[in-house]
């Protein structure tokens, strides 16, 4: 086109008068697409200058280990066997937690999403309680449930039902209603309208919402076992601070940044099974 | 089965838009209702629908269903109001899922209305990949598969361009050519109203009252052929003429607003 353009310049087309010049492209730009290894690419070169850094002796390896001192302290984790240790107590919290978060969300976001007396009261409780830093009722939840397992679980469930119930009442209420009215002229019942029409059309805003819950999660997990909690990768790290073995303090935020990659990757399958028709 | 609309005012809140609106839809009868934007049209059709309660007046059934109708009264809608996470055919299927039907009685049933709509090629495709056309021709086979005893048509043309408006238009008529279903076919397309009613209800400028009730004196067969085609234009006239100085003044109205 380019090429056809320069070398008709000055020329007519066939049946017009006078020369003529191309129209300028203007079009260019504000379509940002991601290269498929740019990505990479950038991580590997972050990656490669932090290990020159260290083994040039620019930096100072007790302030910021190198990745390679990094990825041995995992391997030696992984051969003892404490970072399945911790990691599997982290997990239970995070699973236990996301999980009753996830269904008390679910349950009061449908409800409020459908009828108005739950409506009028729980969109009220969960504006006063959601701004409220969760961690900041672990001791209280400590004084309630104990120092066991309960009160970091029940702080998890508590950041995550809140971010989870506003995500489905906002999916509900995002829902055409052109689509229940359709529903609703066939006399389709209520119960087949929330399970096809309300549910598949909420589930985009549920999904984005379990993104923003695991998040949630990941991270109430770290403060709470941090607080009080023996194991668990939120204790190692803290352990690993108190001893300087900065080392395994970033083998644990490694470990925790691939948990929340795999958690992420989890949720874009579930987005591409169940949203396939986007 | 008559649709009978009964004194029909309704109102949101101060703003009154329809007031005292009668007339009968009988069996097998297509009703065109027009008038200036913002007449109440849709709400009309909603109420009769039974999907809004008029603030006075009623929408009534007068006679027995047709024994094989499985929702007398359904709608086709302007905007289509597919499931997008539904393939065609489960569209389609979609209000026969909670009947009494057999899966062998529901497949027989959505077959035959996407072979009736020509979308048995389609069967399997997603809304989204299908032009607005296709999208309403859907919309028609899920209205067909409950075999209707009136149709209650909100604009279902006007999203389309005007070709294949001409299209759906010739399938209208020729899914309504053997009276067995009447149709409730509300529009702002003149050229519509005169090829496919039997009656066309003139509402005026809101609040949207029964202006006149115009008759088409010949059957919709004989509104494709040449000759007709000058009374159908005066008809149109005599209709824009009715509405001409009201749509100017809901024009003004709508700008201002």
């Amino acid at each position: 086109m380019l090429e056809r353009a320069k070398t008709n310049r000055g020329r007519s087309p066939p049946g017009v008068d006078g020369d003529t010049r191309p129209v300028s492209f203007r079009g260019a730009g504000f379509t940002p697409k991601a290269g498929r290894w740019s990505g990479w690419l950038a991580l590997l070169l972050v990656i490669g200058l932090w290990q020159l850094a260290g083994s040039a002796g620019w930096v100072n390896p007790l302030f910021l280990p190198t990745p390679v001192a990094i990825a041995r302290a995992i391997w030696q984790l992984a051969i003892s066997g404490a970072l399945w240790h911790h990691l599997s107590y982290s997990i239970m919290r995070i699973g236990t937690g996301w999980m009753l978060g996830t269904i008390a969300g679910v349950i009061v976001g449908f409800a409020i999403g459908l009828s108005s007396l739950a409506r009028g009261v729980g969109i009220t409780f969960i504006s006063a309680l959601f701004p409220i830093p969760k961690i900041a009722l672990l001791p209280l939840l400590i004084l309630w449930l104990g120092i066991g397992e309960e009160p970091k679980i029940a702080t998890i469930a508590l950041g995550v039902f809140f971010s989870t119930a506003i995500s489905v009442y906002s999916g509900v209420d995002a829902v055409p209603r052109s689509l229940i009215r359709m529903a609703q002229s066939f006399n389709v019942p209520f119960h087949a309208i929330v399970r096809r029409v309300i549910w598949p059309g909420a589930l985009p805003s549920i999904l984005a919402g379990f993104r923003i819950s695991a998040s949630v999660a990941l991270l109430l997990v770290v403060s709470a076992e941090m607080i009080g909690a023996e194991f668990g990768i939120g204790a190692f790290v803290l352990q690993a601070g108190n001893l300087m073995q900065t080392d395994q303090l970033l083998a644990g935020v490694v470990i925790l940044s691939l948990f929340g990659l795999a958690v992420g990757r989890l949720i874009n399958l579930l987005e591409t099974r169940l949203l396939h028709w986007r | 089965m008559d649709l009978i609309a009964d004194r029909i005012s309704h109102r949101f809140g101060a703003l009154e838009v329809l007031d005292n609106v009668s007339f009968t839809v009988g069996a097998g009868e297509v009703v065109a209702i027009v008038g200036p934007s913002g007449c109440g049209k849709s709400t009309l059709l909603s109420i009769l629908g039974g999907l809004m309660q008029p603030s006075a007046g009623a929408a009534e059934l007068r006679g027995a269903q047709p024994p094989d109708s499985r929702n007398p009264l359904t709608f086709v809608f302007q905007d289509f109001a597919l499931l997008p996470w539904c393939s065609v055919e489960e569209n389609v299927e979609f209000p026969l899922l909670h009947r009494a039907l057999s899966v062998g009685e529901r497949r027989a049933v959505v077959e035959d209305a996407l072979r009736r709509t020509s979308l048995s090629d389609f069967r399997a495709t997603y809304p989204k990949q299908l032009s607005g056309g296709m999208r309403q021709r859907v919309g028609i086979a899920r209205a067909l598969a409950v075999r209707p005893a009136i149709l209650l048509m909100d604009e279902p043309l006007s999203a389309l361009d005007s070709q294949t408006r001409e299209l759906l238009m010739e399938d209208f008529i020729r899914l309504l050519a053997d009276g067995s279903m009447g149709a409730v076919y509300v529009t702002h397309n003149l050229e519509e109203a005169v090829r496919l009613a039997d009656r066309i209800v003139v509402l005026s400028r809101r609040p949207g009252r029964v202006r006149d009730v115009v008759s088409i004196p010949m059957t919709r067969g004989e509104r494709g052929e040449i000759a007709a085609r000058e009374k159908l234009l005066a008809l149109q006239s005599q209709l824009w003429s009715l509405i001409r100085e009201e749509a100017i003044d809901a024009e003004r109205e709508v700008q201002h607003a």
